[in-house]
């Protein structure tokens, strides 16, 4: 798949502090792309980089596959972690002005604004001032502002973050719905239930170095240990438990269920298949329940944070 | 330049629909015109008071001596007793009492003292003293056997006229014209500094507070945002000292033609003492007045006006950048006012005495303080070359601060919570 953004070994370095150590990332057209990492990973450098905010020491960006280009913030909006707008000025005044600087004709800003006031209804706030509005309120002017040129990259730091769960929804939406027409849509969050719902791929940073980076479901695959959660019902449960423990690598297991089971992990070697194991099982008891185990998000993230600490 | 012109029009629309900013600028010319109506009004009042002393003079030589004037009125109470003339004075709420005691012939001192209810004011003093001093000289002269007529007659009175090399005639008030015309220059420029820089400050620390300056910058250039801030805010400068100055006009003459009140009158301490004799002076002065190079002296001030403001307002936005509040800004402010009251200083003193002299000449070439001091020198006549090494210099020096400050802007306006040293600030222009 063609990729979108490519950044390429790319370092930066504030006085002694590396902030960004080699980072390469390739965000594929029309994907939703994570940006994952702790707090001070150098996740927002790295995005300051890509708004050419801040110049990389080393390393190359290209967009489109052209090296980036001043004209190309045009193409590219930006909602940072630490957003505002100005206090006393009227909403729909500097929604207007944000606009004109991103390149639109007044005209046009001001029928696009029309369109996405309506749409997220919120018409009545044109002449308020940003004081009057509450901090959500204001996130979705911000929003607004940050689509409204129709950018081929989107990028949100923490889109979510002061949003209540009704609103979270309605801007989750309308990612999506920006994905569908096109638009290729940068992540960076801590939230990992979000991540795991909407991005398809993702990279992760952890003190300026990039550990890990691909498609969620490839790197899903290489995470899991071909463990598998059963739930049996057997005449002698102490028994069979026992002879499991013998045959097989067991742990624990923390599904839920309303059968009163005997709950047990089970780790195969890698040349053993979900199949025999089932056979296996079938012959012993009855089972309810039979799940691969499959790493989320969260637990990948902690993992691979922990071992590089 | 698109971007550019969208910034400045926002700046200047935010600093001049601000409610302290059109206040200031239709109250202030109300205040100053006020303040001007009133020491007007209160200094002619001063004028049309008159105050009566009473003399007591035991010899009788000196009381004839004291001549009633518009301000002032004599009694002469030498018939009375002292005691009674103190008595009388006191009771009639006269301003003063003088006693001169008794000499024996024309070459003792008589002893002078002076009873009131206030302590009367240097003029008076003086005037005392010089005419009982004059008319004991008379005396002595007289009874040393010299014809004091003589003396009269032979007394000359020179006057120095002024002409350079070229055979132009100037006034000896004219160096105070060409100082009152510089020390307003450069005065003009260091409230605009100061005011207009602070202005910026805010401006860019309000920015940093709101949160919005990453969406700004991620459409414009750092650069592009600093130059619009202190582009658009001068230019808001400059329309409240228009309205000042053309409201300040009209007030002005509106209001003391209307009252009949003499706005001339708040300088008469000065043109008091021009009498007739002082005609040939005063026709000098206007020609001087008029002869000053207009054309010339208004480019510079613009010249020094632009290069002074940018300067300084370059080092108010990096400042501004650099912190997270208004209050953090104190330990940068002193570096900034320092040049400024330097100039004015080195102005008003310097300059006065000696318009090229040393010092004069070394600091209206140094970038920060020649704005002001070379607008000082400049109604004096200054070398051109020396005119044109501060502007170069002056020049120079801008787009050095100006690189300077985009550097600590761009760093500063990212960081938040971080109270900076000047240390820091050094590290940051490496980034």
């Amino acid at each position: 798949m063609e990729n979108l953004l490519v950044a390429e070994n790319v370092y930066k370095r504030f006085g002694n502090f590396t902030a960004l150590n080699n980072v390469s990332i390739n965000i594929p057209k029309e994907s939703i792309f994570g940006l994952l990492g702790p707090n001070g990973a150098g996740k927002t450098t790295f995005l300051r980089i890509i708004n050419q905010i801040t110049m990389p020491d080393e390393g190359e960006i290209y967009l489109d596959g052209r090296p980036l280009q001043p004209d190309d913030i045009a193409h590219i909006g930006y909602l940072p972690e630490e957003r505002g707008l100005y206090k006393s000025m009227k909403v729909g005044e500097q929604a207007l002005y944000l606009a004109r600087l991103k390149g639109l004709s007044r005209a046009e800003a001001k029928e696009r604004l029309n369109y996405w006031f309506k749409r997220l209804d919120i018409e009545a706030w044109w002449d308020k001032k940003i004081q009057e509005l509450s901090k959500g309120m204001a996130q979705k002017v911000q929003f607004v502002i940050t689509v409204l040129h129709r950018p081929k990259l989107l990028i949100f730091d923490e889109p979510f973050s002061g949003f209540d769960p009704v609103n979270a929804n309605l801007i989750k939406d309308e990612i999506l719905q920006l994905k569908k027409e096109g638009a290729t849509i940068l992540f960076s969050t801590h939230r990992m239930e979000s991540v795991e719902e909407l991005c398809e791929y993702i990279a992760l940073i952890h003190k300026s170095n990039k550990l890990l980076d691909g498609r969620v479901s490839d790197i899903k695959k290489e995470y899991k240990s071909n463990t598998f959660e059963v739930g049996l019902h057997a005449q002698d449960e102490e028994t069979l438990l026992r002879e499991l423990e013998e045959k097989f690598q067991t742990g624990p297991a923390r599904f839920k269920s309303i059968q009163d089971d005997l709950k047990i992990s089970i780790k195969l070697k890698e040349k053993e298949s979900s199949n025999d194991l089932l056979q296996y099982l079938l012959s012993r008891a009855r089972v309810n329940h039979f799940v691969e185990v499959i790493p989320s998000v969260n637990d990948i993230f902690i993992k691979t944070v922990t071992q590089n600490a | 330049m698109r971007n550019l012109r969208l910034i400045i029009n926002r700046e200047y629309l935010a600093r001049v629909r601000n409610k302290t900013f059109i206040v200031m600028t239709f109250l202030s010319p109300l205040i100053f015109v006020g303040m001007i109506l009133l020491i007007a009004y209160l200094s002619m009042l001063n004028s049309t008071e008159q105050k009566i002393i009473g003399i007591h003079d035991e010899s009788g030589m000196f009381a004839a001596e004291f001549k009633d004037g518009e301000q002032v009125q004599y009694l002469d109470y030498s018939s009375k007793s002292l005691a009674t003339a103190r008595q009388e004075v006191l009771e009639n709420e006269y301003f003063g009492l003088i006693h001169i005691s008794k000499i024996e012939s024309s070459f003792g001192k008589p002893e002078v003292e002076f009873f009131g209810k206030d302590t009367p004011g240097f003029g008076t003093v003086e005037n005392i003293e010089k005419t009982i001093s004059d008319k004991l000289t008379r005396e002595q002269l007289i009874a040393k056997g010299i014809d004091v007529s003589e003396i009269d007659k032979a007394r000359a009175d020179v006057s120095v006229q002024i002409q350079n090399f070229a055979g132009e005639q100037s006034s000896k008030m004219s160096n105070y014209i060409k100082m009152f015309f510089g020390g307003a220059a450069g005065y003009l420029l260091m409230m605009f500094i100061i005011i207009y820089g602070n202005m910026v400050m805010r401006s860019v620390i309000e920015e940093k507070t709101n949160r919005i300056i990453e969406i700004i910058v991620s459409s414009v250039k750092p650069f592009q945002l600093l130059l619009g801030k202190v582009l658009g805010t001068s230019l808001a400068g400059l329309t409240q000292f228009s309205v000042w100055i053309i409201l300040g006009t009209v007030l002005l003459f509106g209001i003391s033609s209307f009252l009949g009140i003499d706005p001339t009158a708040a300088r008469s301490p000065a043109s008091a003492g021009i009498d007739n004799a002082m005609k040939p002076e005063i026709n000098q002065l206007v020609i001087d007045i008029l002869k000053l190079p207009y054309a010339s002296l208004l480019s510079f001030f613009v010249i020094y006006f632009i290069g002074g403001y940018f300067l300084y307002s370059a080092i108010y936005a990096a400042i501004g950048a650099a912190v997270d509040s208004e209050t953090d800004t104190q330990q940068f402010m002193f570096p900034i006012i320092l040049p400024l009251i330097l100039g004015i200083y080195v102005g008003f003193f310097s300059v006065v005495e000696n318009p090229h002299g040393t010092v004069s000449t070394i600091f209206s070439i140094i970038p920060l303080t020649s704005p002001i001091v070379m607008l000082m020198r400049i109604p004096f006549g200054v070398p051109w070359w020396e005119i044109a090494i501060s502007i170069a210099l002056l020049i120079a020096t801008n787009f050095a601060v100006l690189w300077l400050s985009a550097k600590i802007y761009r760093v500063g306006i990212l960081m938040y919570g971080k109270k900076p040293s000047y240390k820091e600030l050094y590290k940051w222009l490496k980034y």
